[in-house]
């Protein structure tokens, strides 16, 4: 009867979701291969979560690769580094794959340098006390590579009262397109081993689950060649299925535990990081080295030559798309997957630490998504059957239509909803639902602040 | 006898409660003032949230405590307030007039765009968006979020796609200024007439490759201005309203862009120095931007 029960409740995976095609078949396949340096590389300060790094160098300087360049503005801040060995050029307003022009480092490379990096001060995670690893942590610039750009060091600290038994390595990449993830398992297993102890390590955790999804079992190999049988480390593969790189459904396929609403992975005693960002972590953290390039996977049916890069940060996507084989428009551009990604209104915008994949698409592609009409509700509820929030996306359509987003908070939990798409995704109205839910979040969250600063 | 005893004793239960009721009325009588309901009568009853109460019936009950001055109200007509305030017997408060401004003035004939927006047609979707498809990162997008927030009709879109506010119509209820995610809108009394329209915060004439109308902090303005009224902020002129009685036409005369405007009686007077923008039509998108 229990086991009958449990078959209910779908072990191994979470409920509803979506499977889009999946389109990885551009760029799985292709080794990492690195990209040259742009002339210029553009910086900016905030690209992470958090409050702006502070910039520690002035015009003219000149900088090393690999040296810090910003510094952390407080505990939820990260330093940055210079991707490249050049002069700073200047410090001003660029425009971000966001939108807002926000402060930015411009830095001019020296095309004759060898650009290497010396920065090299050997470190020995094995004993090293907790504390002293979260400050090294946060002195890589080390942010969430998922997306998110979460500082990992923040993740390192939880609250006191939570105690992390087990570290959760997501690496679904459940993105159509997006092979980042996934090259960085494939190619660099021994890292992400490496980070993955240091981050053990840091937490106090037992175990460790490296989770992936049915579609990576290349990867699953590769990953399990290089760990002992019995080892506190495990791989495991779960049903490929939309959005199970969400940390909340990764929780729930790996551990079979709900996170519970409004709270963080470590009130069950999860720590739940992305590969890429734990690989980087092992490359980076015995050197003392700071992020200073990252895999991005640039693909789609725009650009000739797909692959996945390892870009300097800070190059500027015009850059990249020139060398690349390129010649549409703004218009086509993704940062990000397409479920989860937002579009690039500017050509000039550089590479993040968050951004994991570029997705350029095609003019007669948008064609055909500008010919598509939204049509009214019909109440059929395929987002209620896809939401893997298990929120109701269609009561919460209609009431953000009449502007009623309290309601949609106090009533029908709109502050869970984490933005995956699926709703937009299956709506056959063709009702943009995630839209409506950023523009409620986004001016609940405005209401809040204002309410903050009338307090004040 | 089923049936009568059922009538007596809903009857008496019925007989009983309303005992109770009547007993309740009187003991927990709570005396309000006639007037109350009286001056919420006489109020427009649109519960915009304007003069600063939640709501007319809330205004109506300050108003007789004596908290508020009737004159607070923004869209009763002057007639109305000032009888109100004879019904209170109290001396009608000179109100200035209050209005939302745009801080832009970058239509689509004057701003560049960078890219094309083709999702849902609302700014705040359009910022979430990679800020939409104008060049300014400041500027508005022209997709009517104020229009549609606004209770009075008295934000219409231009030709050029910027929201034009009627000072007749505009109550000051602050409903624009919370729906723009730029933050273009706020409310100023209507003596404010020196007015800067931009925001951009961009450096010098990098704002030129935007827009044309754009402040490029220049500091004309500053130099012909009386000392402090206007001072350069982060690459944009700001006047402090705190002078605003040493405020003339004198400081908008040269500035190169007519960033810097004279505002009266609906009509908006650039100076003469400002460049003169003949072209009705959009400018074309740049598809290498």
């Amino acid at each position: 009867m229990f086991d009958f029960l449990s078959f209910l409740r779908k072990r191994g995976t979470f409920s509803h979701g979506i499977h889009p095609a999946e389109n990885k078949h551009y760029t799985a396949h292709m080794p990492i291969k690195r990209l040259p340096f742009a002339p210029e590389l553009v910086l900016p300060l905030s690209q992470h979560f958090g409050a702006p790094s502070e910039a520690i160098v002035h015009p003219g300087q000149e900088v090393v690769r690999g040296e810090p360049i910003a510094r952390a503005n407080g505990f939820m801040s990260v330093p940055l580094h210079a991707p490249a060995t050049g002069r700073i050029k200047r410090i001003e307003l660029m425009p971000t794959a966001k939108g807002p022009r926000t402060p930015s480092v411009i830095l001019e490379v020296y095309p004759g340098d060898s650009q290497e990096v010396r920065y090299d001060f050997p470190r020995d995670y094995t004993t090293m006390e907790p504390k002293d690893i979260v400050k090294a942590v946060q002195d890589t610039g080390l942010v969430g590579l998922g997306g998110a750009a979460f500082p990992t060091h923040v993740k390192l600290s939880p609250p006191k009262e939570h105690k992390v038994h087990t570290v959760l390595l997501n690496g679904c990449e459940c993105e159509p397109f997006l092979t980042t993830d996934h090259r960085v398992m494939l190619e660099y297993p021994e890292d992400l081993i490496r980070g993955t102890k240091i981050l053990m390590r840091a937490l106090g955790a037992e175990r460790a689950i490296i989770g992936t999804e049915q579609n990576k079992m290349d990867a699953v190999e590769a990953i399990r060649a290089h760990l002992p049988a019995d080892g506190p480390i495990d791989v495991r593969a779960v049903p490929t299925k939309y959005p199970q790189g969400a940390e909340k459904m990764l929780a729930k396929a790996l551990m079979d535990v709900e996170i519970p609403s409004g709270n963080f992975p470590s009130s069950v005693g999860l720590g739940v990081f992305n590969v890429a960002s734990t690989a980087e972590l092992g490359a980076l953290f015995p050197h003392s080295q700071g992020v200073i390039e990252r895999v991005v996977t640039v693909t789609g049916p725009g650009i000739e030559k797909p692959g996945n890069y390892m870009v300097p940060i800070g190059t500027p996507i015009r850059f990249i798309l020139n060398r690349l084989g390129f010649g549409g428009t703004s218009n086509c551009l993704i940062m990000g997957g397409p479920m989860m990604g937002g579009s690039v209104s500017s050509l000039d915008v550089p590479i993040t630490k968050g951004s994991g994949g570029l997705l350029v698409l095609t003019e007669q592609i948008l064609e055909q998504q500008h010919e598509l009409s939204t049509h009214p509700c019909i109440s059929c509820a395929q987002c209620v059957a896809a939401c893997p929030m298990h929120l109701n996306p269609s009561q919460l359509g209609k009431l953000a239509y009449k502007h009623r987003y309290d309601d949609m908070r106090s009533d029908f939990h709109l502050m869970d909803c984490f933005e995956c798409g699926c709703c937009s995704y299956v709506c056959p109205s063709g009702i943009p639902l995630v839209q409506y839910f950023r523009i409620a979040k986004s001016s609940l969250r405005e209401k809040a602040a204002r309410e903050r600063a009338a307090a004040s | 006898m089923s049936l009568t005893g059922a009538l007596i004793f809903m009857g008496g239960l019925g007989l009983a409660l309303a005992v109770i009721l009547t007993l309740a009325n009187k003991r927990l009588f709570v005396a309000e003032d006639p007037r109350i309901d009286d001056v919420e009568e006489m109020l427009p009853k649109t519960n915009c949230g304007a003069c600063g109460s939640p709501g007319c019936r809330a205004f109506a009950e300050a108003c007789v405590a004596g908290e508020v001055n009737p004159a607070k109200c923004t869209v009763s007509p002057p007639e109305m307030t000032a009888f109100i305030a004879d019904y209170l017997g109290v001396e009608l408060g000179d109100e200035e007039k209050i209005v939302a401004r745009l801080a832009c003035a970058g239509g689509n004939h004057v701003a560049r765009m960078r890219s094309q927006y083709s999702g849902m047609q609302s700014c705040r979707a359009a910022v979430a968006a990679g800020g939409g498809g104008k060049a300014c990162s400041w500027g508005c997008l022209g997709l009517a979020d104020c229009e549609q927030s606004c209770d009075f009709d008295a934000i219409t879109m231009d030709r050029n796609g910027l929201p034009v506010v009627d000072e007749e119509k505009c109550v000051a209820c602050n409903d624009c200024v919370v729906a723009c995610p730029l933050n273009l809108f706020s409310l100023e009394p209507v003596s404010h007439r020196l007015w800067v329209a931009c925001k951009s915060l961009a450096e010098g004439d990098e704002v030129l490759a935007d827009c044309e109308v754009g402040c490029t902090g220049c500091a004309r303005c500053v130099a012909d201005a009386p000392d402090g009224l206007i001072t350069i902020k982060n690459n944009l002129a700001a006047v402090d309203y705190s002078k605003n009685a040493l405020a003339s036409k004198l400081p908008i005369q040269r500035c190169p862009t007519g960033a810097i405007v004279w505002l009266q009686d609906s009509t908006v007077e650039k100076g003469a120095a400002a460049k003169r923008i003949l072209r009705k039509e959009p400018l074309p998108l740049d598809p290498t931007a």
